[in-house]
């Protein structure tokens, strides 16, 4: 090792869910970033790195024979159970994670310390990799119907949106104005995917500000902007994500939802998922089934059951089923929120546009996807995981469940794709490590005054550099598939063990096809070259 | 009895045909001593349905109007919808189904009639010969026989004319052994591992009573496969107090007094009749339209399937780590051999053989562990999932099997020849087929 070690403990045994009474003795080391275990028995050294910042917990078990034993919880689901053989040394450990794994400032995070000795033109021209005005442009925009409007430039709209954003050319400054005073937190409805075929849009907002009888006549203009931008249908939607009866509760606060009778020409309609809350209880409690020694099929079935897991996972991909047929079979535009319209809302209209689009099935199309329906609309990465020691109530798995439903659209649809799972868990990996800057923060603006641009490395041309291993070798290409119309009846839904029981090691298919096809591929590739150099 | 006599409508026109995997389709229905024929003339797609009564579960008529609608549920699980003009045409031919679908004699079955339109490369019947088996056995070792004891299937009904057993066992001492089984089925051998010489051998209970009767040849049979100094397992199928109980009914187990070298595990799998209502209550958890997740997870936690499969993968582990891991000989039985023995033997060797993981090696396995072995497929098949008559001796024992072939197949997907169609397939073929290989119940039978 080349690196500076905060600690050293010997005599420090790993165990899994296995019979551990044979588990070797190896060495502990902590790092500034990470915990490094080294287990130099076998024939063959074995590493386990865990970083800081994706531990979550850390936890002293009761004393058994075999020593100090220290549970360690991960963000990304990795569970590490060490027994430690001297109580002094368990203790180091113990509060030294503590410390690490918990900053309290943003420049603490490791993207600010996160060294590749790459140039300085490099690292911004790797920032400037993915540019939402091209997708805009992919989309045809700005067109006759749509703008990109720079109105939002000094945050005077809406602080949580980025400067630049969609909206009808026929909503003038006024209307943006006075509708943003009656969205929460500001948060107007702005364009997100515009269907090129038949002009239906897909946009999204926040809750209106209209308790039981509050209107305001620029947000109904907005909303009229939106559906004469598509004279293909007569009517649009507006789809609120919430359970109704929490929509309601909130009209007692002063917020709430649409009035159809307010809205010319809109169908209101509630797709019900439940909030942050009931996600981050239900991941909890599977977790648990998940960490479960050696459960039956019915403590297993039933555990998953009352979790509620699956049932969530159904319900955004049903809403996101909604928007897509919406938009192409109805040819009606929709325009989609929750409370503040950065949690469920961008769930939804992400899964729509991949459902309707291959290009977001591409590499490139899914960064795009995610700088803009989640990076640029401020969804609150920092605080839903938990990056500082913050409110733990703000903590919840809304883009652990986004990146599920695209797995469970890979099982589905295994040639749709050119990226493989394994792309998925690193992407899902990076959102909480902190080692780059495109997740820190919570919006825009905050990213700005962190200067994460210009002090930070951008995750997208780290991963686009191992496309190789993370590709899909049986993708079929772009045009192969257009819009993909997924079963969503329960049983169609799997169980994804490659995410929740990631490190057990035992519990993996122990072939795995796909990667036999890419080495098959690549030999491929080698032998064709050889060939070649031989006719020459 | 002209299969004629049955039909009361032969044919009826203008008929809307609905599937699985298909779009609705109109055209011409007719019906045969042996199928359904579906026929659609249209332009571009000229489709075609060949049902065969035999895979007829069940079938329902609904009546709007004077458009009849039959629901034909098949043993391969396919839902199959007509709509059919005419009430009196759609009663006719439903209840010509109904009499054709539930013919009882064998002989009447479609593989008498079949004449194939592929060229036949290999006469399967002579394809899987206990007697080929027995070269290759006996090139690698000289402790077993070909015994034709059985010959005239009267010393065992239920097995094949030709069986493996120790060489030093002689025809008089087996029969005297099958006097001692349940049904005649003396132990023999299922499968000989190569690797370190051990063996499987399969039977029914020991018909000890409560007497605790005991057979010299029977202990001298299995302790022929014991090496010297070792011991070996015998896996019951039944949990110990279901094997005490079989005593008051003249069956039973090996007492360690008797076969002191072999020590006895109970592995659990589940007894064919509740298999049966397991898969009944899979099925409906699948068809459920309600698009409520907690209720699928709560139905397919109901039914119990998933834990038979594992119940029985994890005896077929066992099975198969006492023979390569402990290095002993084992032998497995339920209460008649014909059931759960045979699902654990042949789990077992998928598990520790490659070759039966080729294509012909699994027909082999099939015709080995299953036909020749004697597992009553014309019981067991003779109604699936969606039956409404009263079931007996109806059970998915061998799809269960199947099963369990395939998800050992999910966790080495790179380890088979095979995919999931050919599971399939198999699976089709049991229950309803042109070929007669799955017909009877056993060897003599057939």
């Amino acid at each position: 090792f080349h690196a500076v070690f905060l600690l050293q403990v010997e005599n420090v045994k790993l165990l899994d869910r296995y019979a551990n009474r044979k588990a070797a003795s190896g060495t502990l080391y902590l790092t500034a970033t990470h915990l490094i275990y080294v287990d130099a028995s076998a024939e063959v050294r074995k590493e386990t790195w865990i970083l800081h910042h994706h531990i979550s917990s850390v936890e002293k078990l009761p004393l058994t024979t075999a020593g100090y034993p220290l549970l360690i919880h991960c963000k990304n689901f990795h569970v590490a159970h060490f027994v430690i053989g001297q109580e002094r040394d368990c203790h180091d450990v113990f509060t030294s994670l503590l410390k690490l794994s918990q900053p309290v400032k943003p420049e603490e995070l490791y993207a600010f310390s996160y060294n590749p000795k790459m140039s300085k033109e490099n690292r911004e021209m790797g920032w400037k990799l993915i540019d939402l005005r091209l997708d805009y442009q992919r989309m045809g925009i700005p067109n006759d119907s749509w703008e990109i409007t720079d109105i939002n430039k000094d945050y005077e709209v809406c602080s949580t949106y980025p400067p630049e954003i969609v909206v009808p050319r026929a909503a003038t400054k006024a209307v943006v104005m006075g509708s943003s005073r009656f969205r929460s937190r500001g948060r107007i409805p702005v364009l997100s995917y515009l269907y090129k075929e038949n002009n239906a849009a897909l946009c999204r907002c926040s809750q209106p500000l209209a308790g039981f009888s509050a209107r305001c006549l620029e947000d109904e203009q907005m909303l009229q902007a939106i559906r004469e931008a598509n004279p293909g249908c007569p009517f649009m939607y507006v789809v609120d994500t919430r359970p109704k009866l929490n929509a309601m509760a909130n009209r007692a606060a002063g917020k709430g939802y649409e009035n159809e009778d307010n809205y010319e020409n809109i169908r209101f309609k509630f797709i019900g998922i439940e909030n942050i809350h009931v996600m981050r209880s239900s991941l909890q409690k599977l977790l648990e089934v998940c960490e479960m020694k050696s459960p039956s099929m019915s403590d297993f079935l039933t555990g998953l059951e009352n979790s509620g897991w699956l049932r969530h996972i159904k319900a955004v991909m049903d809403a996101g089923v909604f928007l897509a047929k919406a938009v192409k079979e109805e040819r009606a535009s929709v325009l989609v929120h929750c409370s503040d319209g950065w949690d469920r809302t961008a769930q939804v209209c992400s899964l729509a546009s991949l459902l309707l689009d291959p290009f977001y099935r591409t590499f490139k199309g899914f960064m795009v996807l995610i700088e803009k329906e989640w990076i640029a609309m401020g969804h609150k990465f920092s605080h839903r995981c938990g990056h500082l020691d913050g409110d733990p109530k703000e903590v919840s798995p809304v883009f652990t469940q986004f990146v599920e439903c695209v797995w469970q659209l890979m099982q589905q649809f295994p040639c749709s794709f050119e990226f493989s799972e394994r792309f998925l868990l690193e992407i899902h990996d990076h959102v909480y490590s902190c080692q780059f800057g495109n997740f820190l923060g919570t919006c825009h603006k905050e990213r700005e005054e962190l200067r994460i641009f210009e002090k930070t490395h951008s995750l997208w041309p780290f991963l686009l550099q191992r496309k190789q291993e993370l590709r899909n070798p049986l993708y079929r290409g772009f045009t192969a598939y257009k819009e993909l119309q997924p079963n969503t009846l329960p049983f169609s839904f799997q169980f994804w063990c490659g995410m929740y029981n990631r490190f057990d090691k035992g519990m993996h298919p122990k072939q795995c096809v796909l990667d036999q096809l890419l080495s098959c591929l690549s030999q491929k590739v080698t032998l064709e070259d050889n060939a070649s150099d031989l006719e020459n | 009895m002209e299969f004629a006599e049955l039909i009361k409508t032969p044919r009826a026109d203008n008929v809307v045909l609905h599937r699985p995997f298909h779009l609705a389709v109109e055209g011409t229905l007719c019906l045969t001593g042996h199928h359904l024929i579906f026929s659609s003339r249209r332009q571009d797609n000229a489709e075609e349905l060949w049902l065969l009564h035999s895979n007829i579960d069940s079938i329902d008529k609904r009546f709007v109007g004077s458009l009849g609608t039959i629901v034909i549920k098949c043993k391969d699980l396919r839902i199959i919808q007509l709509d059919i003009p005419g009430m009196e045409e759609c009663l006719n031919i439903a209840s010509s189904i109904e009499a054709l679908s539930t013919l009882d004699s064998v002989t009447l079955m479609y593989p008498f009639f079949y004449r194939p339109m592929f060229e036949v490369l290999e006469d399967g019947w002579s394809s899987f010969l206990l007697e080929q088996e027995f070269e290759l056995l006996s090139s690698v070792t000289n402790e077993w026989r070909l015994s034709c004891v059985n010959k005239d299937f009267s010393v065992c009904p239920s097995y094949p004319p030709v069986v493996i057993v120790p060489k030093s066992i002689d025809d008089e001492a087996l029969r005297k052994v099958a006097l001692f089984r349940h049904g005649g089925r003396f132990p023999v051998l299922s499968y000989y591992h190569k690797k370190n010489g051990m063996a499987m051998m399969r039977s029914s209970q020991p018909l000890t009573g409560t007497n605790g009767r005991r057979c010299k040849e029977d202990e001298k049979l299995v302790n022929a496969t014991l090496r010297s100094g070792r011991r070996g397992f015998v896996i019951d199928t039944r949990p110990l107090t279901v094997a005490q109980q079989a005593r008051a009914k003249g069956g039973g187990f090996e007492q360690e007094v008797h076969y002191p070298q072999w020590r006895r595990i109970h592995k659990y799998i589940e007894r064919f009749n509740i298999l049966q209502e397991s898969f009944i209550k899979l099925v409906e958890a699948c068809n459920d339209q309600s698009h409520n997740m907690d209720r699928w997870l709560s139905k397919l936690e109901a039914s119990n399937w998933l834990t038979h499969i594992k119940e029985l993968l994890t005896a077929a582990c066992l099975a198969a780590q006492c023979i390569d891991r402990e290095g002993a000989s084992v032998l497995v039985h339920g209460s008649e051999g014909t059931d759960s023995t045979l699902q654990v033997t042949s789990l077992a060797q998928i598990i520790l053989d490659p070759r039966c993981r080729t294509i012909r090696g699994f027909e082999a396995l099939i015709v080995r562990e299953w036909l020749q072995a004697g597992h009553p497929f014309q019981q067991r098949c003779a109604q699936s999932a969606y039956s409404n008559s009263k079931q007996k001796w109806e059970a998915p024992v061998f799809l269960l099997f199947l099963e369990c072939v395939w998800q050992i197949h999910r966790q080495f997907p790179c380890s088979f020849e095979f995919n999931e169609q050919f599971l399939l397939m198999l699976f089709e073929h049991a229950y309803a087929s042109q070929f007669g290989t799955f017909l009877g119940n056993n060897e003599n039978e057939r």
